[in-house]
């Protein structure tokens, strides 16, 4: 009953994207659908995924969306109403092809079901003896997918390196640029790093009004860096990791940025900084998989990095998932700052 | 005779959390304006949220849970108003006026609200 609501309601948020043209509505419809999705992985149990869907799709995507349409227009063309048989075919066939192609999967919950018999088992009954690790969801990814995770986290720091590589080019240090002020606007100095809420000139109104903002956020960055550092601690034994971690250790920095400006953030985490852990977290990581090769396993084998094996997982575990959460934060904080560092005449 | 009294309790709670966020939901339908809404929204981002959760509070099965609940009180009660606060301010400054009752208005739907 439950799910079937939910599914309406990512079904209406999902046309109202197709229909809306105004680009701003369109970025807040997909973090509710982001939101609704998060929803229905936590009736469905999968509480680590609707964990990363609630803190990297409806949280991060949306501001980084945002902080996009703050360069650009936010409002699409009109539509142009053609009729397109053509398209309407392609878009019928390959639905009905899918729809045919889901009539050949097994029922939900059949206990038969290839997912269910090939090595999930293993995973259920031997993962917590051979690594462990008390969260099935963190063993599976962290030490038999290793791979896998491995590749995604290369994903994200390539796309962090491909932002800074387009976009990042000769506006790297916005401090010079007194127009790029989160929040400002236009014509609004950015602060010196260090003298908080320095009066600029003809300022002072919009200071005041910004104080219960700035008072709330303030309030609240400490207990977000505090549930990301809990978020990565506590990925062994519930759900969480080094993904949602850094996207909500990036959060606080971005609530930072939005309050006080980005050169005040970026006064904190400055850009050299950044590009060094953005490369850090997967140098972790892949530095672990080569101490294994080196302490005579194989790639990525955490058994051997300590007397024990279980131990030796457990380590390799922790390790790559701090490798994780390290790049997942630099590279969105890396993005984010690019974005919100460009010059929107710039851009136009 | 205690676990009868809490169960109640929690329910009482619960069906005044529903209903005020059933009220804010028509409110946030029917109210003319940007700022009248955001009234609206307030009553289920506070009552009907807090309401709620302290329904579950009582029917939570360990301290933890309750611990945790009312931790997410907390942040709600210190994220909505200042939320609010932001969008408010954000609508005045985008030149949205309140609307004060114009007699002119020709639905009693949703009157223009720009100025």
């Amino acid at each position: 009953m439950i799910n079937i609501s939910l599914l309406m309601i990512m079904v209406a948020t999902a046309l109202g994207l197709v229909w809306l043209r105004n680009l701003l509505a369109v970025v807040m419809f997909s973090g509710i659908f982001s939101l609704t999705a998060a929803s229905l992985w936590v009736v469905l149990g999968a509480v680590d995924v609707a964990f990363t869907e609630a803190s990297v799709g409806a949280g991060i995507a949306t501001v980084l969306g945002l902080a996009s349409l703050a360069l650009t227009r936010t409002e699409h063309e009109k539509r142009t109403r053609v009729f397109h048989l053509p398209a309407l075919i392609v878009v019928l066939v390959t639905g009905a092809a899918l729809i045919y192609g889901t009539l050949d999967m097994p029922g939900w919950g059949d206990p038969d079901a290839p997912i269910h018999t090939h090595v999930a088992p293993r995973y259920i009954e031997d993962s917590l003896a051979e690594t462990g690790v008390p969260n099935i969801v963190t063993s599976v990814l962290a030490s038999y997918r290793g791979f896998d995770t491995l590749g995604e986290t290369t994903v994200i720091f390539t796309a962090g390196v491909g932002v800074l590589v387009l976009l990042g080019r000769g506006r790297r240090y916005p401090v010079a640029n007194p127009r790029v002020a989160a929040g400002g606007g236009p014509g609004r100095a950015p602060a010196a790093p260090g003298s908080e809420g320095a009066a600029v000139p003809g300022d002072s109104g919009e200071m005041r009004f910004k104080a219960i903002l700035r008072v709330g956020g303030k309030l609240l960055i400490p207990p977000i860096l505090l549930f990301a550092f809990y978020t990565q601690a506590h990925g062994e034994l519930g759900p969480g990791g080094g993904f949602q971690a850094g996207v909500i250790f990036a959060s606080a920095f971005i609530l930072y940025a939005l309050l006080f400006g980005v050169p005040m953030a970026r006064a904190v985490a400055p850009a050299s900084v950044l590009r060094g852990t953005l490369a850090l977290g997967v140098l972790i990581y892949a530095g672990v998989g080569i101490a294994g090769v080196l302490l005579g396993g194989n790639y990525l084998d955490y058994s051997v990095l300590a007397h024990d094996p279980v131990h030796g997982q457990e380590l390799g575990i922790i390790l790559i998932e701090l490798g994780v959460g390290i790049t997942v934060a630099s590279a969105m904080m890396t993005v984010f700052f690019v974005f919100a560092g460009q010059d929107p005449q710039q851009v136009d | 005779m205690v676990a009868v009294l809490l169960d109640g309790l929690s329910w009482l709670c619960l069906v005044a959390g529903v209903l005020a966020a059933l009220i804010g939901g028509i409110g946030l339908l029917r109210l003319p304006d940007v700022f009248s809404r955001m009234h609206a929204a307030g009553l289920i981002d506070t009552l009907a949220a807090g309401l709620i959760i302290v329904g579950l509070v009582l029917q939570s099965p360990s301290w933890t849970v309750a611990v945790k609940l009312i931790l997410i009180i907390v942040f709600i009660l210190f994220t909505s108003p200042t939320a609010t606060h932001a969008l408010a301010r954000a609508a005045l400054h985008g030149r949205v006026l309140p609307w004060l009752g114009d007699r002119s208005s020709p639905s009693e739907g949703a009157p223009s609200s720009k100025a």
